[in-house]
């Protein structure tokens, strides 16, 4: 695939790119300033109408984008250091456009539907304070024009996911989620810093000094291939962070501590999606390194099945969700790993649609069983709620690839480019996991809202559909999930990645689909028809259970191998080598100037004979000395 | 000017130690008084500084005892400029701090403290070497009687051994800087103990190593770079809040300055020879520091050791030799202080309230000081170096810098970057989130009017200088360059070009590193009143 250097397209440009940004955060400025004095009402209205204002012009930045090229905001210098020259510079271009669309698109969404979700949260400002805070931070990675910039924008992100998921601080287990987000996510930015750090000097060693986009594009081929293929593997190892991969996905399924409507935005639309942005953006240099690619496929591959397996057993709603959500960024990576940019920013879209959706209603579901979370304890929930039982199957269609909805054209699309590719095994680990896909999903749809209720007395008489502020949502998202499909995303990345339609056996084409339709009957078979077929499945294979259960206990093994070493290391670090060690030999060379002081106040006794004894002894050694060297005898 | 700025403090010294200590609330405006007439007087200093020039500014030069070559020669340059600043701003802050924080003989802490003040300053604006040894040891004084008069339980141990240890490497320093008097005598047929004089000298290369080591070590305690550290959590636990802020935020940044202004342009060869030995400390440095603030139990300790470990950064830029790396490295000076001056008054907050700083006495404290933990949160956050904030300019500059001067140093500092998340974070946890259990800290209140004055500009210049750092940087650069310069001209004659400059970004180009090479001639030459006159044709080379 040969692809323009984004520096000859035709670049436009505006100044209010920086107000997209500035909005949200005029937002939080209000919500924690003013908001105390303005009352919850004009909370409400002011924290998605900034959204919704970053929006329209997200939207005319679409609408006035110059076929082919971009538009551009130079707002100010902003960090000058030698021939090192960061700018705050802003860019639309086709990739951004789309990006900051589904942002503020979807963002307004759960804004909106949050006003409902937060209605009897006391501290709700501060939760829109972060909310909008997020908005702003993750407008900028997108519209960033220079790593650095977008790095700002990727930390700030990982903020207001550390702030969100720990929102409900003082639950213990809540805040212990956002800070092992932050702190994973941190081993990922790691890998960002040194990657930027390996390709500035790579490139400076070829006189090319700087981080913006566009230059580093059109000096790519001056670095040799190891060096590329270093700097696209750091930044996989930051992407694998921030996008929940294989092997340092383990934060997202406990983010499901936050708010689930910050779950939708941040931990299933937006925010996990910009690792597969990161590699879009860099996607010229991961064209030059086929190695690097093969990696972000067959991590891709491997997560998306690996994370389907885990979801197939899970319990709780949000976390049957989240490792979903885990496994079709797998299939975003698997789709950038076989150079199909514009298929994998495809499926980053629809998946915005349908998680968001998805998420929002298992919100809608635990907000109506009051804070419950556990499927097992749900059951017939769509006569008490059709709206969201309505909207939350379209969901369900939508991810699986069911005809003609828009995942079936996503996914579909980048297993064909696997398949077109000559990735045969990789193809069918997609598909394989397309079939769980459905499986697993559907295994959800039916134990949440089929069949009898499993709630406890008490909650299933009060279980009650959402307000409409939650539910019109809902609708709008369960819409685009359906037509989504139809906004031909590669077409408007065309100038970025070219066009490609790959051209595949009709079998190949059709069968992630017919695995899908398998796997939704046999979720049927298994949840409806016959549900005693499904405990007689899991006490068959116990062992297998349990370790999906368990999550292939890989938490309990980083614990093992990463956490507690480190932290023995630094007790021992500081118990013995800093205070026995270090300090023994300070405060020993202490003592030893100490004694020899002692020794020498031996001599120092204030006894005048005793200093005229000492004075005529030294003046009798000395003139020994000189007489005995004026006379020849003595051996000195 | 300077002299004003250097004076002031004392003065109002004087002033206070005719009122009457009975009358602490007279004694404490006062102190006030002094401390902001000092700050709004040295604001002149950024207004009628020159951001092209890149020698002393402001200067003062009177004879003192010409005898011996001594001169009371003061200036202001770019790496001077905003750490007087930062010293000016941060006083009447903790004299703020001390309503609250000091009860017991209020007079005799505040006179002791305008003193320090006026050491600190003289310190940061002494061109002459006699004259900064005064001002160094000026400093000592008031800060032992700080520790010692107003600390914890252990505190004259702390104290001792903070002033022990600080003698020990200054007395070094001392005969250095005589010998160098002396080598100027020898040499130009007088004495002199002036930088600008003693930068003129011919150091043979085995005496350089000597007298290196000497600057370095007194300077290396006081940083303190690792294993001369020791003396820091100790002296940090039992100092008052005011101390330990002034402590860390402007104290240790003596001993990076130390390398900056004398130990790098008086000995260039052996400074560019101990790169490596310096580097690898720094790293190691960087990560004990964080490993070992992971575990500690009290609060105050948990900072001293991140300031281990962020000191680490800061010497690792100074070394990497290169215009990223020092200007980083002074960008992380003034952040550090910032942030750590910060956090240890945020401690100061909690320890006032409650006479404890131990972690596990607290949790939950959100509720109860939601203002608090917001200020704490940004602090945090900037001490971790998270975009936005300031911290991130200088720990970006300095890791990008030493990457450059030697990638596994670079590389592995960047395990600093992680772990400062860990520790951070996990003691912002046990402070704030959770349930509040301990009904001690039920009745917290939360910052008073008082103390978000004493937060609100911190927490501003924090965002202003992650936000918007250029101001700071364009001031320090054409010292920061002309230093540079000045280490690699004569570290180049005496062939030990490749030592800072080792390492380019990829092992299978050597053009790297002459390509840096000739970046720092390129950014050299676009300056107009560089001292020197080595100057390459000049070119754009920025691909923008």
């Amino acid at each position: 695939m040969e692809h323009p250097p984004t520096a000859e397209l035709a670049v436009q440009t505006v100044c209010y790119l920086r107000y997209i940004v500035l909005l949200p955060l005029l937002g939080v400025a209000f919500n924690l300033v003013l908001a105390p004095r303005c009352g919850r009402r004009m909370v409400n209205l002011v924290s998605p109408g900034v959204v919704l204002i970053a929006f329209c012009l997200s939207f005319a930045a679409l609408l006035q984008l110059p076929d082919g090229g971009a538009l551009v905001d130079r707002v100010y210098s902003w960090l000058h250091s030698g021939a090192l020259q960061v700018d705050v510079a802003l860019r639309v271009d086709p990739l951004s456009a789309a990006m900051i669309a589904i942002v503020t698109g979807v963002g307004f969404l759960i804004h909106v539907y949050s006003v409902g979700y937060m209605a009897e949260e006391p501290d709700a400002a501060r939760y829109f304070a972060y909310l909008n805070l997020f908005t702003a931070a993750m407008l900028l990675l997108v519209l960033g024009d220079n790593l650095l910039l977008l790095f700002v924008g990727w930390e700030g992100v990982g903020l207001c996911s550390y702030l969100l998921i720990g929102f409900w601080y003082t639950d213990p287990e809540k805040a212990d989620a956002g800070k092992k987000a932050f702190i994973v996510n941190r081993i990922g930015d790691a890998g960002f810093l040194l990657g930027v750090f390996v390709l500035f000097w790579g490139l400076a060693a070829h006189d090319v000094w700087t981080l913006s986009f566009g230059t580093i594009a059109a000096h790519a081929g001056l670095l040799p291939t190891g060096v590329v293929t270093l700097v696209c593997l750091l930044f996989f190892v930051a992407a694998t962070g921030k996008s929940a991969q294989i092997p340092l996905y383990v934060w997202l399924p406990d983010a499901m501590a936050g708010p689930t409507p910050v779950s939708a935005l941040i931990h299933a639309a937006t925010m996990v999606t910009a690792g597969i942005y990161l590699i879009a953006r860099m996607h010229f240099l991961y064209a030059l390194s086929p190695s690097a690619l093969a990696v972000v496929a067959v991590v891709g591959a491997a997560t998306a099945l690996f994370a389907a397996t885990i979801a197939l057993v899970q319990t709780d709603i949000k976390k049957v969700l989240a490792y979903s959500t885990v496994s079709q960024l797998g299939y975003m990576f698997l789709g950038l790993g076989v150079g199909a940019y514009a298929a994998a920013v495809f499926h980053v879209m629809t998946h915005a649609f349908f998680k968001a959706l998805l998420f929002l209603g298992a919100g809608s579901v635990i907000h109506g069983m009051h804070e419950e979370q556990d499927v097992r304890r749900m059951g017939g929930l769509r006569r008490a709620m059709p709206t969201t039982y309505g909207t939350f199957a379209v969901g369900c269609l939508a991810i699986t690839g069911f005809p003609l909805l828009s995942g079936f054209f996503s996914k579909d699309l980048i297993l064909e480019h696997v398949f077109a590719g000559g990735f045969g095994p990789l193809w069918l680990v997609g598909s394989l996991g397309a079939g769980l896909t459905a499986l697993y999903m559907f295994r959800l749809l039916f134990l949440t809202f089929w069949g009898e209720t499993r709630a406890a007395p008490e909650v299933a008489g009060r279980i009650h559909e959402s307000p409409r502020v939650m539910t019109v949502p809902l609708v709008v998202l369960a819409v685009l999930s359906v037509v989504g499909g139809y906004f031909t995303l590669p077409d408007l990345l065309a100038p970025l990645y070219g066009h490609a339609h790959p051209h595949v056996p009709l079998l190949v084409k059709y069968l992630p689909t017919l695995l899908a339709l398998g796997g939704i009957g046999t979720a049927y078979w298994l949840y409806v028809r016959q549900p005693a077929a499904a405990e007689r499945l899991g006490r068959r294979f116990a062992g297998v259970h349990r370790l999906l259960l368990n999550k292939y206990y890989v938490d309990e093994a980083y614990d093992a191998v990463v956490v507690r070493p480190l932290m023995a290391a630094a007790e021992w670090l500081w118990r013995v080598w800093d205070t026995r060690v270090i300090d023994g030999l300070v405060n020993g060379t202490a003592r030893v100037v100490q004694a020899g002081g002692l020794f020498l106040r031996f001599w120092q006794t204030g006894n005048v004979q005793a200093y005229a004894l000492s004075l005529s002894l030294g003046a009798i050694v000395l003139f020994a000395y000189y007489l005995g060297r004026v006379l020849g005898v003595a051996p000195w | 000017m300077v002299s004003a700025i250097v004076l002031l403090p004392l003065l109002g010294g004087l002033v206070l130690l005719a009122l009457d200590p009975r009358d602490p609330a007279l004694v404490r405006r006062a102190a006030l008084g002094t401390t902001l007439l000092t700050f709004v007087v040295s604001l002149g200093l950024l207004l009628e500084f020159d951001a092209a020039a890149a020698d002393f500014q402001f200067v003062e030069h009177y004879a003192w005892i010409p005898d011996f070559g001594v001169a009371y020669h003061v200036g202001v340059d770019g790496i001077s400029l905003f750490l007087v600043l930062l010293t000016t701003l941060l006083s009447p802050l903790v004299v703020l701090s001390t309503w609250s924080s000091v009860t017991e003989r209020v007079k005799a802490y505040l006179v002791c403290f305008l003193v320090l003040e006026t050491g600190m300053i003289g310190a940061f604006v002494a061109v002459d070497l006699f004259l900064f040894y005064v001002f160094w040891e000026v400093m000592l004084i008031p800060m032992y009687f700080l520790i010692g008069v107003w600390g914890g339980a252990r505190r004259i141990y702390a104290a001792l051994k903070f002033l022990l240890y600080t003698l020990a490497g200054s007395l070094l320093m001392l005969v250095a800087i005589l010998y160098l008097a002396a080598l100027h005598d020898a040499q130009f047929g007088r004495p002199s103990f002036d930088l600008l004089h003693l930068a003129a000298l011919d150091v043979p290369a085995h005496v350089q190593g000597w007298l290196f080591a000497a600057f370095g070590l007194s300077f290396a305690i006081k940083v303190p770079l690792f294993p001369f550290h020791t003396w820091l959590p100790d002296a940090h636990v039992e100092a008052p809040t005011g101390g330990s802020v002034i402590l860390a935020a402007v104290l240790l940044k003596m001993g990076t300055y130390g390398f900056l202004r004398f130990a790098l342009p008086l000995f260039p060869d052996a400074a560019l020879a101990a790169a490596p030995l310096v580097m690898t400390l720094s790293v190691i440095g960087i990560v004990y520091g964080a490993l070992v603030a992971m575990v500690q139990p009290d609060l105050k300790k948990l900072v001293a050791y991140s300031s281990v470990s962020h000191l680490g950064f800061v010497m690792l830029g100074v070394f990497a030799f290169n215009t990223q790396g020092t200007q980083g490295a002074l960008y992380q000076m003034l952040g550090h202080g910032l942030s750590t001056g910060a956090l240890f008054l945020l401690v100061g907050v909690v320890y006032e309230r409650r006479h404890t700083r131990l972690i596990g006495e607290y949790g939950g404290l959100w509720k109860r000081m939601p203002v608090f933990a917001t200020v704490f949160l940004v602090t945090l956050l900037s001490s971790i170096g998270l975009p936005g904030l300031n911290g991130f300019v200088g720990e970006f500059l300095i890791l990008l810098g030493a990457f450059a001067a030697n990638r596994w140093a670079g590389g592995a500092a960047l395990a600093g970057v992680v772990l400062g998340a860990v520790y951070m974070l996990r003691m912002y946890q046990r402070v704030m989130f959770g349930p509040l259990t301990n009904p001690a800290n039920a009745a917290l209140p939360d910052l008073s009017r008082r103390e978000v004055t004493i937060f609100a500009p911190l927490v501003g210049l924090m965002l202003l200088m992650g936000v918007y750092p250029q101001p700071f940087l364009s001031r320090m650069a054409p010292s920061v360059e002309a230093t540079l310069t000045r280490v690699h001209a004569v570290g180049r004659t005496a062939g030990h070009e490749t030592m800072a400059l080792r390492g380019p970004a990829i092992p299978s180009e050597p053009a790297a590193a002459e390509s840096l090479a000739s970046d720092l001639r390129a950014s050299r030459s676009e300056r107009v009143n560089q001292p020197t006159d080595e100057r390459a044709a000049p070119g754009d080379r920025n691909e923008q």
